[in-house]
């Protein structure tokens, strides 16, 4: 049995500790809004925090994050500032990568919560759209930005 | 957003009858409109829902799928706009598949060649001003005043001068009982309220807060997660594999051969993989074990010296480049690309003895009815498709073959399965942009003036598998889109197609043939402007008469400073290409690393023209992300092959387009009169010859290749040098 803190509940899952924390997230708990997009870490799709930091829950192994915070995208409350600027800025396109890169870029705005451009773009390359939203995204994190700071 | 199956519910409650119903079919007449009680007697097939219910709510049933490009917002606005519904009160629905909801003008439930807003604007229209007018009439017969008094607006019937009114929801069960009328009368387009404004995406909220669902994201009762091994290289059938060994694996319930490989079912994602990888399954060599990227460049450079059919035969274009002042020659060879939808493919499909059920992300639901039909023997009727929200399409989901994979393994597993593809699978099995080579002669008068172009033209046929009957004359309309129609006044035209026999699969990506035709025409047009000692914007002007063409360019040109010197290092490009109905005219910024030869793509100003533009902001959406596909293509992106098979695998070796390369893009949106133009696609083609023609002035170099890596750029700097 593996023990799991997410979004603040707790769950027991009975699967191996080395299954990819994503698929446990998805398919065991059907917490859905966490993506699958390559299994390797590449795309960002699948971006949860553990910790309050931004990871790859495709190539995290599920035993190794027993005892820690994990945070999904229904975790992170409707009114922060990243997704208010995500509605704000109407990013989405397609919307499949979107969780992801609300995650990535949530979790900047905590280490940093003031972020130069160059900044943003170092934090969030890791992450694909390929509907081309990178303009949209790069805006509404200069939005949540602004609006954190008025919080 | 409701859940599909509440969907359904919904749409057994519509044809029930509750509040006013409208559904219209297409006729050769034009669209026939239909009420509800019409539609039960079963002897149409209508395509358009409305439907006001007693709450005031209005909904609209949406039978084109979504997949980024909005059409969950911009259908919907078509109707209420006509309708005078108050937005606010505006739901949609996703159609589920079948023929009723077919597009009228393909008769087919299919998204796809930029046409959702094209095909659909007029049967919403008249459907909804149907229903409009009969909630007039419910009213005025209600108050016993002339129906001329009665004004609709914001989801209300006013009759002002006894100050009146009646909400939709009040009047829709009266205004059921009422004939539908066959030509209710338009707005003028200057009338519109809605159409022309940027109103918030509706599918929106739910993408911010991760609870749309995709297909990826179906669950059936008591499912199963099923793998696939495939065979590595094209057409290779297996030898031999261990099922003993995946059957040991706790949690695998089932080994199964199917058509395209052997199906693993487990209990889990990740124990249907370890399965599959427990198979070892061995594969034969393939049926083109030669097949890699050096004898793929030799069939499309020898196929360049056979003869082709003639898509357009214009003057005489052997004549004129003899006579020509000047005449240039290049050939072209650009390479095969994935789609790589974020979401990879998938299909949950549960086929039992007398009904079938498919929850799938699908472009094509009258092609995964089809492919159910085939292998499940059931009617129509007892298969229900669920279209769930898209994680892409770009025309990969056109294709059906991982529904009719799913259904074949449900069937034999006797359970609901979850088929979800490895982004290896998704890059290895895709319907490929096609691989393509060209060979172009072109020539100039002593005025500067374009008077022949010859154009042979190399690629596998798409349409031949997906639409035998658009091939006509042995021309695939794919494989000449955007050359044999282009906007150049040019005398003498000539465009053959020769058509490249490969086992590779092809299928329809963004933009389609426009995407090299498009590269290899705007780059051609510009070194005959070169050649012509004439600036490419003026060379481009002086052959084209149509206002559209010449306003986009003129814009894009005005708009990024085309004469204005730029900063030391920078150079810049044009390119202009007319596709699904639209004109695009785009400008490109760049700098050249000359040490390395990376280009970097600084800015991007577009400006495009396409009628009617129901919401602008999504216009702009769909310019800027199709410029950043495309720019990703032109820059980065290509399908290897080895040993017979594709050996790209995922997104260490398959390269895209990130956040710290893609530039600034500025939009100008330019009004016309023009007819409405499609949106999706055509802001995709001009991107990778505007770059191209940047890189020309910057570093004197012409590629006649793709992707433009660093290491093509610099080795083609060596050449000139």
């Amino acid at each position: 049995m593996i023990s799991l803190e997410i979004n603040g509940k707790k769950y027991q899952v009975d699967v191996d500790s080395d299954v990819p924390l994503l698929w446990v997230i998805r398919e065991h708990l059907r917490l859905t809004g966490t993506k699958f997009g390559c299994g390797v870490g590449m795309c960002g799709s699948c971006t949860v925090h553990i910790d309050g930091k931004a990871q790859r829950s495709c190539i995290t192994q599920v035993g190794s994050v027993q005892g820690k915070k994990i945070r999904t995208i229904e975790g992170l409350p409707e009114d922060h500032p990243v997704k208010k600027a995500w509605i704000a800025e109407q990013v989405p396109q397609c919307g499949y990568c979107q969780p992801g890169q609300i995650m990535q870029a949530a979790a900047l705005l905590t280490e940093n919560p003031n972020p130069t451009d160059k900044q943003i773009v170092e934090a969030m390359s890791g992450n694909l759209c390929r509907c081309g939203t990178y303009p949209y995204i790069k805006k509404a994190i200069r939005r949540a930005a602004k609006e954190g700071k008025k919080v | 957003m409701k859940t599909l199956l509440s969907r359904r519910e919904f749409l057994k409650t519509t044809l029930a009858g509750a509040g006013l119903t409208i559904a219209a079919t297409m006729t050769p007449f034009g669209p026939r409109l239909l009420s509800a009680q019409e539609v039960k007697k079963g002897f149409f097939n209508p395509s358009v829902w409305i439907q006001i219910r007693p709450d005031n709510i209005v909904t609209i049933v949406v039978n084109k799928s979504e997949m980024g490009q909005g059409v969950l917002t911009s259908l919907p606005m078509i109707s209420a706009d006509e309708l005078e519904a108050d937005w606010k009160q505006v739901r949609f629905e996703e159609a589920p598949g079948g023929q009723r909801y077919i597009d009228p003008n393909w008769g087919m439930q299919l998204t796809g060649g930029s046409t959702s807003v094209r095909h659909m604007f007029e049967p919403l229209r008249k459907a909804s001003a149907a229903a409009r007018e009969m909630l007039r009439v419910a009213a005025s017969q209600t108050w016993g005043v002339p129906v001329n008094e009665c004004d609709a607006s914001k989801n209300t019937v006013r009759h002002t001068k006894s100050n009146k009114s009646l909400t939709y929801g009040q009047l829709c069960e009266t205004a059921s009982q009422l004939p539908v009328p066959q030509n209710p009368p338009l707005k003028d387009e200057s009338q519109f309220k809605l159409i022309g404004t940027s109103v918030p995406r509706l599918d929106v909220p739910d993408k911010v807060s991760g609870k749309a669902i995709f297909g990826i994201d179906s669950f059936a009762p008591d499912m199963l997660y099923a793998s696939i091994a495939r065979p590595p290289a094209l057409g290779a059938k297996v030898l031999s594999y261990d099922k003993d060994a995946a059957e040991k694996i706790p949690g695998v319930q089932k080994v199964a051969s199917i058509d395209d490989g052997i199906a693993v079912c487990a209990t889990a994602p990740d124990l249907a993989w370890k399965g599959r990888d427990a198979l070892k399954a061995k594969w034969g060599k393939g049926s083109h074990p030669e097949l890699n990227n050096e004898t793929l460049e030799k069939t499309f450079l020898d196929h360049l010296k056979k003869e082709g059919a003639i898509a357009l035969n214009r003057g005489n274009a052997e004549n004129a480049l003899t006579r020509a002042a000047k005449k240039i020659e290049a050939t072209y060879i650009l390479p095969y690309l994935a789609h790589v939808t974020m979401e990879p493919m998938n299909c949950t499909a549960h086929v039992s003895e007398n009904r079938c059920d498919i929850w799938v992300p699908t472009q094509n639901q009258s092609g995964a009815l089809e492919v159910a039909q085939k292998l499940t023997g059931l009617k129509p009727e007892q298969i229900h498709i669920h279209t769930t929200y898209l994680g892409g399409g770009f025309g990969r989901r056109g294709f059906v073959d991982y529904v009719g994979e799913a259904l074949q393994i449900s069937k034999a597993a006797g359970k609901p399965v979850k088929l979800i593809w490895t982004r290896e699978e998704d890059i290895q099995s895709d319907f490929y942009r096609p691989g393509y080579s060209c060979r172009m002669e072109g020539g100039i008068d002593d005025k500067g003036r374009m008077t022949a172009w010859s154009h042979k033209i190399v690629v596998q046929s798409i349409f031949e598998n997906f639409a035998p009957q658009m091939v006509k004359n042995g021309i695939d309309p794919a494989a000449v889109d955007g050359i044999e129609d282009m906007d150049y006044e040019i005398p003498n035209l000539h465009v053959e197609y020769v058509k490249l026999e490969l086992p590779i699969r092809v299928g329809f990506w963004r933009s389609v043939g426009n995407t090299q035709n498009a590269f290899v025409k705007e780059t051609f047009v510009d070194e005959l402007a070169f050649a012509a000692q004439k600036d490419p914007l003026e060379f481009r002007l002086n052959h084209l008469k149509n206002p559209s063409a010449r306003r986009v360019l003129q814009v894009a040109a005005e708009k990024a400073g085309w004469a204005k010197p730029l900063r030391k290092g920078a150079s810049r490009g044009i390119a202009y290409h007319f596709s699904f109905g639209t004109h695009v005219a785009q400008v490109a910024d760049i700098s050249v690393d000359k040490k390395d030869g990376t280009i970097r793509v600084d800015r991007v100003v577009c400006a495009v023209s396409c009628g009617t533009m129901v919401n602008p902001n999504i216009i702009v959406a769909q310019m800027r992300g199709a410029i950043i596909m495309g720019l990703s293509a032109a820059m980065k992106e290509r399908i290897d092959f080895a040993n017979g098979g594709v050996q790209t695998a995922n997104f260490y070796d398959y390269n895209e387009l990130r956040m710290n390369e893609a530039p600034e893009v500025e939009v100008h949106l330019v009004k016309s009169k023009d007819k409405i133009g499609g949106i999706g696609e055509p802001g995709l083609p001009p991107i990778a010859p505007a770059v191209a023609n940047a890189l020309f002035k910057a570093a004197g170099v012409r590629l006649r290749t793709l992707p433009m890596l660093p290491e093509t750029v610099l080795k083609a700097m060596k050449k000139v040098s």
